[in-house]
């Protein structure tokens, strides 16, 4: 399995020892470190689309050697969707932030995947398939972070912020501000549409946003002045457009 | 302090209005007149008579039966945008939602009795009269040049057939000829506009004309996304754009249209083509209505209304608008603002507070847009910025195509916002 257990990997575990109290002190916030074993057999569900490890190809999804510090959709060849291409445009990188919670609730971090798998809830489980697939990731100054393994937390919005009824009429007096860029009609030119949405992939999308997760300069500017009623009542709103 | 009156007569008001008002005694609907069809006036009838469901009677008064778009009028300089792709009419305002629209002039506000006159000698009511009138030049702003010298010398900053003219002398130009700019200084429509100008102007240059050569007089010593558009020069137009600011003598000019000439701190040159762009103020009809202070009209932060007449709104350029740039995005965005605080008084409906947005995309280059914009609240004393960002230099090609095409997308999205 391991592709090239090298130089690398060895450097990887001298910054580790290193690292280690900063480590261990996220630890404590977020939970126990992966684990790459664990993580092989958690792969199973990323299987049937995805291949990883030597003469690694392109399936339905794109091979994911190399994933940690490359851009998103950058992988010549393979036919993203245009929501995963704008994202990458915007400069979006996997880094073990981006992965976890695109593995966590794939349609927050890109809303119009074309990656039909429902997300993966629990963090140890993140934790130890990113402690997997970083070891076919082998060149240490694409890796931000020094630690060999990483942690999952917690990206996706509470269940609170999820129950929130939205009030539509609140949400048509903010959809001014939107319609601007995003047409009511729906129609698509140069800015995604954003009508006739399932509430919850809206609200996820607008929290990603907030959080600085998605990257799109504007968005994040519009979504950080927005408390978390108003964004319930714009998917409110948005989602009921004719 | 006349100033502190003023505004403990608008809170006083302001507070009686909270309860449901009936303004409209005796005489049906409640009346709203809004002078100007541009992103300010257009949208603020657009949605005051689309949001009270015909509950109250909205009249825009526009002279033009066509509204040419000040904003991509550069693109059109530079071939991007044809000039029909920036006319748009009022017909939808008029048949889906109801507003009157009387095309004519507004030339007088008598305040005391709420009424306005037009050119036409008709004089119309209002219980709320919201101006949006644009800009007007200053006369004798710039040395030699007034609006008697606007066909030999174009402004171009209004939209429409200045602008046309000012394409036609651009292809003009003969090989190796001169296009000089005068650049506004601050307060002024459209920051990056003289610039994104510049930038047009000099694609097409190098495309039909390469050795012509363009220069800049500018009062200012830095302007907006400075940066990104100098950037864009050296990449795009080396040695082409001589940009003249105000500590080189750029503050120091004049014009003579006759001789075609140009002075730049004593140093005058022969252009072929010169493009003014006088000091501007508030649209006349502010002045006649007496809400301006200064060159502009200053405003309350929460909705819109004048500092001087509480049921008067100022809109968009013309008005003081504190940190908000006076762009056609920052229009519009007041004017929904304003929409729903009109509604408010006149109906009793909800009325939610300020927030307010801008976003101003540049054209540089084929593919290479660039931007900059803001959020802003409504405090105590201004319209005061929150949040905001600018493009970044050393940008990726591709995120700079994303840009542009997204400049296209709003353009779309804020027409039909205004116009329907
Ligand atoms: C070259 C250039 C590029 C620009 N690019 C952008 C851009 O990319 N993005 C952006 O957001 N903004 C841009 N702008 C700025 C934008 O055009 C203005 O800020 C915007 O038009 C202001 O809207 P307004 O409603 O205040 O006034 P205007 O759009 O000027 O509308 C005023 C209207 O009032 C009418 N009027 C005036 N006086 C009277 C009267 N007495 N009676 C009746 N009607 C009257 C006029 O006919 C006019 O139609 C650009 C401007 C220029 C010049
Ligand atoms: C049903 C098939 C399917 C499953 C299951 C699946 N993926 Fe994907 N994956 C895709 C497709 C298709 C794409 C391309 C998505 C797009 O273009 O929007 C993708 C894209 C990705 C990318 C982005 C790659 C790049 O080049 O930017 C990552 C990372 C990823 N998947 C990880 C995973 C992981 C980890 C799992 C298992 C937990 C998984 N996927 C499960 C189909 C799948
Ligand atoms: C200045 C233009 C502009 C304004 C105003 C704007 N947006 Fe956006 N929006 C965009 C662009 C451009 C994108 C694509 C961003 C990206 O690449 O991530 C986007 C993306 C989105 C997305 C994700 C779409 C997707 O397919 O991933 C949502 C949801 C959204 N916007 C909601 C809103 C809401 C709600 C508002 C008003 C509060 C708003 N936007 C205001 C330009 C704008």
């Amino acid at each position: 399995m391991h592709v090239r257990p090298s130089i690398a990997t060895l450097a990887v575990i001298v910054m580790a020892s290193v690292a280690w109290s900063c480590v261990a002190h996220a630890e404590a916030r977020a939970g126990k470190r992966g684990d790459a074993d664990a993580g092989a057999r958690i792969f199973t569900q990323c299987k049937g689309c995805h291949e990883v490890g030597q003469g690694a190809q392109d399936r339905i999804g794109p091979h994911l050697n190399g994933i940690f510090g490359r851009k998103v959709a950058a992988h010549d060849g393979f036919w993203y969707s245009q929501s995963m291409t704008r994202a990458g445009h915007d400069g979006l990188i996997w880094t073990a932030k981006t992965l976890d919670a695109y593995v966590e609730n794939p349609r927050a971090l890109i809303s119009k995947t074309r990656m039909s798998y429902g997300g993966m809830p629990n963090p140890q489980d993140r934790a130890d398939l990113l402690a997997f697939l970083r070891m076919f990731s082998d060149d240490p100054a694409n890796i931000p972070e020094a630690a060999p393994t990483v942690q999952g937390a917690d990206h996706d919005i509470s269940p609170d912020t999820r129950a929130l009824v939205g009030d539509a009429e609140l949400g048509e007096y903010l959809s001014s501000a939107c319609v601007t860029c995003h047409q009511i009609d729906g129609s698509v030119q140069g800015v995604p549409s954003i009508t006739r949405w399932p509430t919850e992939d809206f609200v996820v999308a607008m929290h990603a946003y907030k959080s600085g997760l998605r990257l799109h300069p504007v968005m994040q500017m519009m979504a950080r002045r927005l408390s978390d009623e108003e964004i319930a009542g714009l998917a409110a709103y948005f989602k009921d457009l004719d | 302090m006349t100033l502190n009156r003023r505004l403990f007569l608008h809170t006083a008001t302001a507070a009686a209005l909270a309860a449901p008002a009936v303004l409209a005694d005796g005489h049906g609907k409640p009346r709203v007149l809004v002078i100007g069809g541009g992103p300010g006036g257009a949208t603020a009838a657009r949605y005051i008579a689309k949001d009270s469901k015909g509950a109250v009677a909205v009249t825009l008064i526009e002279p033009s039966r066509t509204y040419f778009t000040c904003f991509f009028s550069n693109l059109y300089l530079g071939g991007f945008k044809k000039m029909d792709d920036l006319g748009h009419s009022y017909g939808t305002l008029a048949a889906k939602y109801g507003v009157n629209v009387v095309h004519d002039w507004a030339v007088g506000v008598d305040r005391d009795i709420k009424s306005v006159r037009l050119a036409s000698g008709a004089s119309l009511p209002y219980d709320k009269l919201i101006l949006s009138p644009g800009i007007d030049f200053i006369e004798g702003a710039v040395e030699g040049w007034s609006l008697a010298t606007q066909n030999a010398m174009p402004h171009a900053y209004k939209g429409g057939s200045q602008t046309e003219l000012l394409k036609a002398q651009i292809a003009a130009i003969p090989e190796g000829g001169r296009f000089a700019m005068v650049a506004p200084p601050n307060p002024y429509r459209c920051p990056p506009g003289p610039y994104e100008r510049i930038s047009m102007v000099a694609h097409v240059l190098k495309a039909t004309n390469p050795t012509a050569k363009i220069i800049v007089a500018d009062p200012k010593s830095t302007f907006s996304k400075m940066g990104l558009f100098q950037e864009g020069w050296a990449d795009s137009y080396p040695g082409m754009i001589d940009w003249i600011g105000q500590e080189f003598g750029g503050s120091n000019v004049s014009v003579d249209a006759e001789a075609m000439t140009i002075t730049i701190d004593g140093e005058e040159t022969k252009v072929d083509v010169c493009n003014v762009i006088p000091a501007m103020k508030a649209g006349h009809i502010a002045e006649m209505a007496g809400v301006t202070d200064g060159n502009w009209a200053p405003i309350n932060p929460a909705d819109m209304s004048s500092k001087a007449d509480p049921d008067i709104y100022v809109l968009g350029d013309a008005a003081n608008q504190g940190d908000m740039p006076k762009s056609g995005f920052a229009a519009n965005s007041q004017a929904k603002v304003c929409a729903n605080a009109v509604r408010g008084a006149l109906t009793g409906s909800k009325v939610f507070p300020a927030k307010y947005t801008n976003t101003c995309w540049s054209l540089i280059d084929t593919d290479n847009g660039v931007k900059v914009g803001a959020t802003y609240e409504a405090t105590q004393v201004k319209i005061a910025k929150v949040d905001g960002f600018v493009s970044s230099t050393g940008e990726s090609a591709e995120l700079r195509k994303a840009t542009y095409e997204e400049s296209e997308g709003w353009y779309a999205g804020i027409v039909a916002d205004t116009f329907g």
